[in-house]
C-alpha cells in the first residue's frame, strides 16, 4: 500500500498537464516513476475510481480525476459505490474513519 | 485603511457546474443572496479582496502541507478543473503582490504562515469569485487553510489566525474586503455526496452569527466528521472570519440544503466594527 503515491500521481496529472501528455504518451514510463504497488498501478491504469476511492484516496483528488477522464456526475458518485460493494470499505485515508456511515 | 467587509459563502463546485439540475425556485433565491453579498461587497469598495479558502489539492499537498498559506503574487490562474465541469471560464485573476507581503509581513508576528508566489484557483475559490467578482476586476489575495489532508489546524488556531488577519489588514493602507468560504456539513466527493446534516448547520451558524467563540472552538474533528463529514472540516474558514470580526455579530441573507449542490448553500455577513 503506497496511498500517498497513488495520491502524488493523481494530483499532478490533476494540475500539471505536462504529466497529463505523459500519461496519454508513455504511461509505463510515468507510472514507473512512482512506488506502486501492482493493484495500484493497474487501477491507475483503467481509472478504476470505485478502486482507488476504497484504497482511500481521498476524495477531492478523486473527483478532479474523475472529472479529468470525463465521467459524468451521476457515473463517477456510482463508481464509489460500486467500488466499495465490490472492494468492501475504505481501507486507508480520512474515509476509512467514516465506518459508521454506509460505505 | 482596514478592514471594510467581512462575510462568507459556500464554494461547491455543483454551484455552478450542475446548476441545471437543481431545482429552480431554491437556486435562483440562492443566486439572488449572492448578488446581494456581492452588492454589499462592491458597496464597501475595496482595493483588494481575500478569500480564505479551504483548496482542494490544487497547489498544496502531502508532500509539503501548510497549515496557513498567503497568495503573494500579481496574477493568478483558474480555474484549475475542467471548464466544462465547473461551467466556469479559465482565465487570469489579479493580485496584489505588494500588499500581500505586508500582509503576510504582520501576520508572521503571530502565525507562521506561508507563502505563494504562484497559485492556481480551484473550485473553493473560483465560485465565489464567479458571483462576488463576475467581471474580475478586484485584486484577490488568496488565503489556504489546510482543511483537507489531516493533521489539520485546531479550531482555536483558525479563530486566531482570523484575529492576526484582522490586525495585518487594519495596519494596511487599502480597505480591504474578507470573504471566507467552505462548507457547513457535507460528505462531498464521497457515495454520501448530497448528504447534509441541517440540524448541525443551523447551530453551527448560530454559533457564528453570534461570534460565540468558545461554542464555535468546541468541536471535537472526531465529533466534526460524524455529525458534519470530512467537509465540515471546512468550518474553519468561517472561524477565520469570526476571529477577524471578534466581537461582532453576523447577519444570515441564505441558507438551505441543495443535495445536488452536495452542500447546505449559505450566505452570511459580519459586521466590521
Amino acid at each position: 500500500m503506497s496511498l500517498y503515491y497513488v495520491q502524488k500521481l493523481l494530483y499532478q496529472l490533476n494540475r500539471d498537464p505536462a504529466i497529463r501528455r505523459r500519461f496519454e504518451a508513455d504511461r509505463a514510463g510515468l507510472l514507473d516513476e512512482y512506488e506502486l504497488t501492482g493493484e495500484e498501478r493497474a487501477a491507475i491504469e483503467t481509472g478504476d475510481i470505485g478502486l482507488l476511492y476504497v484504497m482511500g484516496v481521498n476524495g477531492q483528488i478523486l473527483m478532479h480525476y474523475a472529472a479529468l477522464l470525463g465521467q459524468p456526475w451521476d457515473v463517477y458518485i456510482e463508481a464509489m459505490r460500486e467500488g466499495v460493494r465490490k472492494h468492501g470499505p475504505v481501507r486507508a485515508g480520512l474515509y476509512s474513519m467514516l465506518k459508521d456511515r454506509q460505505q | 485603511m482596514s478592514l471594510v467587509f467581512a462575510g462568507v459563502c459556500s464554494h461547491a463546485p455543483g454551484i455552478t457546474g450542475r446548476a441545471a439540475r437543481a431545482e429552480p425556485r431554491v437556486r435562483d433565491e440562492f443566486y439572488a443572496k449572492l448578488g446581494e453579498l456581492r452588492e454589499r461587497l462592491e458597496a464597501a469598495e475595496p482595493d483588494a479582496l481575500i478569500v480564505v479558502a479551504a483548496e482542494h489539492f490544487a497547489n498544496f499537498f502531502m508532500n509539503n502541507m501548510p497549515a496557513y498559506c498567503v497568495g503573494m503574487a500579481d496574477f493568478y490562474e483558474g480555474p484549475i478543473e475542467d471548464e466544462a465541469w465547473l461551467a466556469i471560464e479559465r482565465r487570469r485573476v489579479p493580485g496584489n503582490a505588494a500588499l500581500s507581503r505586508r500582509i503576510v509581513e504582520k501576520l508572521l508576528h503571530d502565525i507562521d504562515v506561508a507563502y505563494a508566489e504562484e497559485w492556481k484557483f480551484d473550485h473553493g475559490i473560483m465560485v465565489p469569485l464567479h458571483f462576488l467578482t463576475p467581471r474580475y476586476d478586484v485584486p484577490v489575495i488568496p488565503v489556504n487553510v489546510n482543511c483537507q489532508g489531516p493533521p489539520l489546524t485546531p479550531l482555536e488556531r483558525a479563530y486566531e489566525f482570523g484575529r492576526a488577519l484582522r490586525r495585518a489588514c487594519d495596519a494596511q493602507p487599502e480597505r480591504i474586503a474578507l470573504v471566507g468560504t467552505g462548507g457547513i456539513s457535507h460528505w462531498p466527493a464521497t457515495p454520501d455526496s448530497g448528504t447534509i446534516n441541517e440540524a448541525w448547520d443551523r447551530e453551527f451558524l448560530a454559533r457564528f452569527l453570534a461570534n460565540d467563540r468558545a461554542a464555535l472552538t468546541s468541536y471535537t474533528d472526531e465529533e466534526t466528521l460524524r455529525d458534519a463529514g470530512q467537509g465540515g472540516f471546512e468550518i474553519r474558514t468561517f472561524l477565520a472570519v469570526a476571529g477577524a470580526t471578534e466581537g461582532a455579530k453576523g447577519e444570515l441573507l441564505f441558507y438551505a440544503p441543495i443535495p445536488i449542490f452536495a452542500v447546505g448553500c449559505t450566505v452570511a455577513t459580519m459586521a466590521v466594527e
